[in-house]
């Protein structure tokens, strides 16, 4: 059984006066434990709106999430508020994007980890900054007796990001959900970061969820990855695949636009043409069509369906690329 | 933190020089003034200049002046013209009484304010909300005064709830310590002493409340929703951690930094609305004082120490406003 299954998850952005907006429109995906998957997609295909809608931690109005998200065997959307509470930080931990603004300002890190042990491991304060000290070392952070007692804005961003996966992992969760979390980041503590993160998976053997937009993060992490375009999974396939026959336009798109050290000078960037805002509804036919360089006119009539490949990954185009790219 | 400290006070000094030579030559040319309140309307000129030179009113300001500062850093304020009590034994009786007041006021204003403004943020364009909105702007909006006189109708006349003025019953034997009636009947262990000066508070702290009350509603409630926007809050909800903890630690601790500041400028406000809320209830405070000593014949010597002290009070305040927020905001402390 898989850890975690996501079936059919769509969320509904609704405000008054305002027309819906459909962020992630029936997603499908499942996580094995130990396992790392990819959600991948530029701003706005939905990929962190899923993260949030799996933690519950979406506003409690103006939206509105069906499908189900099926976590141990229960369904998470279904769970009274105060049991998913339970779940959220023991079972399930989360990384975000920006370290600096997702630490508490006016609290000590030494807190910040430890509450989350007083919470779900019923420590005293004491225990659970004895605990929080030795997460720190283990994230890698250098001096921790001394960093318990310091603040977010003393530490450097690198070390801000750890103490953050220091705090989602204090209590061995099954599943570590990480939303970008090397963006804010400058390259080389990007390295180190997911360094550390695929370090920690490998010893606790936590599945983890990775949702980025770089592909670079995705080639040297994830076992399967899921390609979202317009709240929609367009391709699925695992790692070695996607990267060596990336068979949706877009997916196909993506890997061209990673910079290559070993590109001819003076080459420019490929980039894909159009924004998301072109994109057309999927009911009216495929949503990256007019983005497309493959497009063919059964492309503008009805959502093309998630079919199997023969690779057992799944695809969703008309008009898939063919051809094979080297690995970036 | 002490340089700071010491840099702050320094200021408070210069500043409050600088009031006190402002304070005294407004007020010596202020219409009006004691010969007049002393000798009425139709004394002849020459018990006037008699008056004026014993007074020592006839020489030039600037000599006035020196002379005044040269008895203050001696503690010494002079003597009232209406009573020639000692100026310092007049404010002592009265200090104590605006103090209590003041002090009931803002307990009042931050007890309720707090909460109020985190539950309106919280149930954001729901009746609560608009009723808190509503609710604070009549606050403000309502002169002190009518708001006062309206709650002593209602609540003395109409509804025999609260006694009309006065800060105890007549009659009453209590032992006076310190002067905060409330603190005295609790240290003389005569219970019924402070039970009834609570009783005689109630009705001007609220009236003295409302203004900061509706302000620090108004703050708390736009401070909140700022922070619950705040990526660390999204945190502290994926630690799933108890509401309790979120809301005390996480919300609060943060949305308060700027509610903070706003108290220390709202005593400003409490010091003038004393003024009038102490006339409504006839509370023999600094706010009578000050009215008695403008309208009995410019009582200088009272009201030069009264509007200094304000000041003081003002500044101190402020100050400790601004030391505390280095103790809550781990950021500020560092620079």
């Amino acid at each position: 059984m898989s850890l975690l299954d996501v079936r059919d998850l769509s969320v509904v952005f609704q405000r008054r006066g305002e027309r819906p907006f459909t962020a992630v429109d029936k997603v499908s995906f499942s996580v094995e434990p130990g396992q790392t998957v990819g959600l991948v997609g530029e701003s706005g295909c939905g990929k962190s709106v899923t993260s949030l809608a799996i933690m519950g931690l979406l506003p409690r109005r103006g939206n509105k999430v069906t499908g189900e998200v099926f976590f141990d065997g229960a369904d998470l959307l279904q769970l009274r508020p105060d049991d998913m509470r339970d779940r959220r930080g023991r079972d399930i931990g989360m990384i975000f994007q920006d370290p600096l603004s997702s630490l508490n300002p006016v609290v000590p890190i030494g807190v910040q980890v430890a509450e989350v042990l007083e919470r779900h491991r019923g420590m005293d304060r004491k225990a659970a900054l004895k605990e929080a000290r030795e997460l720190l070392d283990a994230v890698g952070i250098p001096d921790p007796t001394r960093r318990l007692k310091e603040y977010p804005h003393q530490i450097s961003g690198g070390m801000r990001q750890r103490a953050l996966i220091a705090i989602a992992l204090a209590c061995k969760p099954r599943l570590l959900i990480a939303d970008e979390p090397t963006t804010a980041l400058d390259v080389t503590i990007q390295a180190q970061i997911l360094t550390l993160l695929k370090q920690l998976v490998d010893e606790t053997g936590t599945a983890l969820i990775m949702i980025t937009h770089d592909l670079g993060v995705v080639a040297g992490l994830c076992d399967t990855v899921n390609v979202l375009y317009g709240g929609k999974v367009v391709e699925r396939a695992a790692r070695h695949e996607l990267f060596a026959r990336p068979r949706h336009p877009y997916t196909r798109g993506l890997l061209d636009s990673v910079p290559r050290l070993d590109a001819p000078r003076g080459e420019r960037l490929h980039a894909i043409r159009g924004s998301v805002a072109d994109n057309i509804p999927w009911a009216e036919g495929c949503a990256f069509a007019p983005r497309c360089d493959n497009v063919v006119d059964a492309c503008l009539e009805g959502t093309p369906p998630l079919e199997p490949t023969a690779t057992g990954g799944d695809l969703r185009c008309n008009n898939p690329v063919s051809e094979e790219v080297a690995v970036p | 933190m002490l340089r700071v400290i010491v840099r702050r006070l320094l200021q408070l000094v210069v500043t409050l020089i600088a009031l006190s030579a402002l304070i005294f030559i407004w007020l010596r040319n202020l219409p009006g003034g004691p010969v007049d309140a002393l000798l009425g309307e139709r004394a002849t000129p020459e018990t006037r200049a008699l008056l004026t030179k014993a007074l020592g009113y006839d020489q030039p300001i600037l000599v006035q002046y020196a002379k005044f500062m040269q008895r203050v850093l001696t503690g010494d304020f002079g003597n009232s013209i209406r009573t020639g009590e000692p100026v310092t034994e007049v404010i002592g009786r009265a200090f104590p009484a605006t103090i209590e007041l003041a002090l009931a006021a803002m307990i009042i204003a931050i007890g309720l304010g707090v909460p109020l403004g985190y539950l309106a943020a919280r149930y954001r364009g729901r009746l609560l909300d608009n009723l808190s909105i509503a609710g604070t702007l009549l606050g403000i909006s309502i002169p002190i005064f009518f708001l006062g006189y309206l709650l002593k109708d209602v609540f003395t006349q109409n509804i025999h709830w609260f006694p009309p003025s006065g800060r105890l019953s007549t009659g009453l034997d209590n032992t006076n310590v310190t002067g905060f009636f409330v603190l005295d009947g609790l240290l003389t262990r005569e219970f019924d002493a402070t039970a009834d000066a609570l009783w005689h508070l109630i009705l001007p702290a609220f009236t003295l409340a409302t203004i900061p009350l509706a302000v620090i509603v108004r703050m708390t409630r736009a401070s909140v929703l700022d922070v619950l926007n705040e990526d660390y809050v999204r945190t502290a909800e994926a630690k799933g951690l108890r509401h309790k903890t979120i809301r005390g630690r996480h919300i609060l601790r943060n949305a308060l930094l700027p509610v903070v500041t706003i108290i220390g400028l709202q005593t400003g406000a409490l010091l003038s609305g004393a003024v009038l809320t102490e006339k409504v209830y006839n509370w023999g405070g600094l706010g009578t004082l000050i009215t008695d000593s403008i309208s009995g014949g410019r009582d200088y010597p009272v009201l030069q120490a009264l509007i200094l002290l304000a000041a003081l009070v003002f500044v101190v305040v402020n100050l400790l406003v601004d030391l505390s927020y280095a103790v809550i905001d781990p950021r500020v402390r560092v620079r």
